[in-house]
């Protein structure tokens, strides 16, 4: 334990003398994996969502080294729906992402198990083991999930991804792991809306506990029970 | 039971076209693996296209021919009996296709191991792993049963294991589609039972247009009697294949919720639509039922060749509305509402093949055919002669 | 007809050193650091185990921070000139895997470059 400790300072100072100042590049010791203990999610308060904003996938796109195109095979980890009640002409705008669900049909059918969901609830692919099948892409109900459809350079040292595999949201994991918020949840915040609220389900005191405890919260697709992680206010 | 020669031009022509499809299906495998796979025309809208296609119909097709091996071997009918061996090789030529396309198309095929060692027994696809290798090892062994008369006594028992096994996986192919909830056009328990179905029927198409045109190429007589128990048979099977496609139709179409993807399918989804109707239900179903009973044409060569090769087009169609046409139509997030995004949610989504796709779909045809082509000529797989007088009518005349 | 095989005997094991003669052996530019997380004749035998093992402890359990870090690695081992351990033939994972003729997968997904800056 100590000499690791002694390693763990060394690299630390290291790793600040070789890096720019203010880039956090070594994320802090965890021993231990993650556990279901905690159950992660995020809630989306719809009605503070404006259309046309789309600051959450900027933010997605820039943590995750994502290109940010729009062709139709391009990846996109989050989008923005517009939507319009077809009797009454509400409309509605909110940001859809991969909804971590708690009986993920992506997991189901992954061949290999390189789609699957981690203790704490995030639903990851394991890209070390994808064959790039894209049956969970077939299977997913939410349209999360993106192949990557040419080999791909300059990815971000947190965010591997690469030719020939799928991807989805990961609610920002390398961030989560070391305390952070995802970064659309910071974004939206920073927009000065904040309609993204992240935090752990399993904790009644969490705010995100808490608020879906005073106003509700409602699933997508709730008919298909898949107990998502990802809830919405006001659809 | 005789090789055949195998020196024709015909058989040098199929050779040659065959060895070109694959060399074209293998530089179209390369420049995938390179440049990814931007170079299909699948996206993430489509993500499974013409290549998945012919897999899926050259995987059913692999198990229907097998059909009339079982009715030789696992229920008896002694008549069937020298078609066996075709019907044996051709089941492992055809899915050898399929699989071939379907490997090929992986977005990781360097991976093919990691598939082969890491389950997740949960999906449907870690257990076809299974029922696709051991496919080929029971009619590979059924096969020997049928072709080295010191074991052909086993040949009942391998016939029949060989026929459980195919239900099996063929139940399982279905399942590939019915087991998906999120989308409209699958989620059903009935795909399994149709994709049985439909198995037997372009099985047995395909088996006929072999055996028509080996005997034709080889002068081999092919007799009346044999074209018109297969084709007789073939009949039943499309006729069994469109009762289940027009129940599942009318279930959906009962159900509001149902109402959009139907109408799209049925009415006004353009190609998917005009493949349905045209392609599937007339061209693959109607007029080869008209054929294959009709008293005027039943056991003539022609007519069942004709008849054969419309039941394998309109299954082509038929795979093509099932697999992409269901990609087609949006996954509805938001029922009642109209919903519009950057990642394509809410409109139709377009798709057209590209040529390297279209050469790894064709590949997976000439792996088939290739291996039939050495087949006949380096096993005994042809009887002499499929004369009328040369078959054994004992068990019940049609 | 003896002596001619044996030539072409000869000729067979000579052509292999002929073959290789273009190979360039591998190009070790020192580290930044004091050093390795082991010594490198453990290093060069184990470090496709010791990644294998890692990457099935973060990417599943999440175990952060470990002394096997592959981030960590390409921080210290990245070359002067690309920046990269796999850029170019010179530079650190690319000359002893081209040398040893084994196709490196990592940075088809990982950056081969440190983040930045």
């Amino acid at each position: 334990m100590n000499g690791r400790r002694a390693f763990l300072g060394a690299a630390a100072a290291l790793g600040g003398v070789a890096v720019a100042p203010g880039l956090l590049l070594f994320e802090p010791a965890r021993a231990e994996g993650v556990s279901s203990e905690v159950r992660w999610g995020m809630l989306v308060d719809t009605t503070r969502c404006v259309e046309g904003c789309t600051a959450c996938v900027s933010a997605c796109n820039k943590e995750n080294g994502l290109s940010g195109g729009t062709r139709p095979t391009d990846s996109q980890w989050i989008r923005k729906i517009e939507l319009r009640e077809k009797t009454i002409g509400r409309t509605l705008s909110l940001p859809v992402m991969c909804q971590h669900c708690a009986e993920p049909p992506c997991v189901d059918v992954c061949p290999t198990g390189a789609s699957f969901k981690r203790a704490d609830g995030i639903v990851l692919v394991d890209r070390h083991i994808c064959i790039g099948c894209r049956y969970c892409m077939m299977a997913c109900p939410y349209k999360a999930r993106s192949f990557v459809h040419q080999p791909l350079t300059d990815q971000k040292p947190d965010v591997p991804r690469g030719q020939g595999c799928v991807e989805s949201c990961t609610l920002c994991v390398q961030r989560v792991d070391r305390g952070a918020q995802p970064a659309c949840v910071e974004a939206c915040k920073a927009e000065g809306r904040e309609a993204l609220l992240f935090g752990d389900l399993n904790d009644p005191q969490s705010a995100i506990a808490r608020r879906m405890r005073e106003a509700g919260a409602k699933q997508i697709r709730a008919d298909l029970q898949l107990d998502t992680g990802v809830r919405y206010q006001g659809i | 039971m005789r090789e055949i020669e195998g020196r024709s031009r015909g058989w040098w022509a199929l050779f040659a076209l065959a060895a070109a499809l694959l060399a074209a299906m293998l530089g179209a495998w390369h420049l995938m693996e390179t440049r990814g796979h931007i170079v299909s025309g699948m996206d993430n809208q489509v993500v499974w296209g013409l290549p998945h296609v012919f897999a899926v119909f050259l995987i059913l097709a692999a198990s229907g021919v097998l059909n009339v091996a079982s009715v030789a071997s696992a229920f008896g009918k002694h008549f069937y009996k020298p078609l066996a061996p075709l019907s044996g090789w051709l089941a492992i030529v055809l899915l050898a296709g399929g699989l071939a396309v379907l490997g090929l198309d992986l977005g990781r095929s360097d991976r093919l191991i990691v598939a082969m060692t890491h389950f997740n027994f949960k999906s449907i696809f870690a257990w076809n792993m299974f029922l696709y290798s051991g496919f080929f090892a029971i009619v590979a062994l059924y096969l020997w049963t049928l072709l080295d008369r010191s074991v052909g006594r086993h040949a009942t028992l391998a016939g029949r294991a060989a026929f459980v096994w195919r239900l099996v996986l063929t139940t399982g192919t279905g399942s590939i589609f019915g087991f998906l909830i999120a989308r409209d056009a699958y989620a059903s328990a009935l795909l399994a039972p149709t994709f049985i179905v439909l198995s037997i029927a372009y099985g047995m198409a395909i088996y006929l247009l072999a055996l028509i045109g080996a005997c034709a190429g080889t002068g081999r007589p092919l007799g009346r009697e044999v074209i018109g128990r297969i084709g007789g048979l073939l009949g039943w099977f499309v006729l069994a294949a469109l009762y289940f496609v027009a129940v599942f139709h009318l279930t959906n179409l009962y159900l509001a919720k149902q109402a959009g993807v139907e109408r799209f399918l049925l009415l006004d989804g353009g190609v998917y639509t005009r493949l349905f109707w045209v392609g599937q239900v007339l061209l693959g179903s109607v007029l080869p039922l008209v054929i294959l009973w009709s008293p005027a044409t039943r056991g003539r060569r022609g007519a069942a060749a004709l008849a054969a090769s419309l039941v394998v087009l309109g299954g082509l169609a038929q795979m093509y509305v099932t697999v992409i046409g269901a990609q087609a139509w949006p996954l509805d997030l938001f029922p009642g509402y109209e919903a519009h995004s950057s990642f394509f949610d809410g409109v139709l989504h377009p798709y057209a093949p590209s040529l390297p796709e279209a050469a790894l779909a064709l590949g997976g045809i000439a792996i088939a055919l290739l291996g039939a082509l050495l087949g006949v000529k380096f096993l005994r797989l042809l009887p002499a002669s499929l004369a009328d007088e040369a078959l054994d009518p004992g068990d019940g005349a049609h | 007809m003896r002596s001619l095989a044996a030539l072409a005997l000869l000729a067979l094991l000579v052509l292999p050193a002929g073959v290789t003669a273009g190979v360039d052996k591998p190009v070790l530019a020192p580290a930044k650091g004091e050093k390795c997380i082991a010594p490198p004749e453990v290093m060069r035998r184990e470090h496709p185990d010791m990644l294998k093992h890692q990457r099935d402890l973060t990417v599943h359990q999440g175990v952060r921070g470990a002394k096997v870090n592959l981030e960590q690695c390409v921080e210290c081992h990245a070359s002067k000139q690309s920046g990269s351990v796999a850029a170019t033939k010179q530079d650190f994972c690319e000359s002893c895997h081209a040398y040893a003729g084994v196709k490196i997968d990592c940075f088809e997904c990982h950056a081969s470059r440190g983040e930045k800056k």
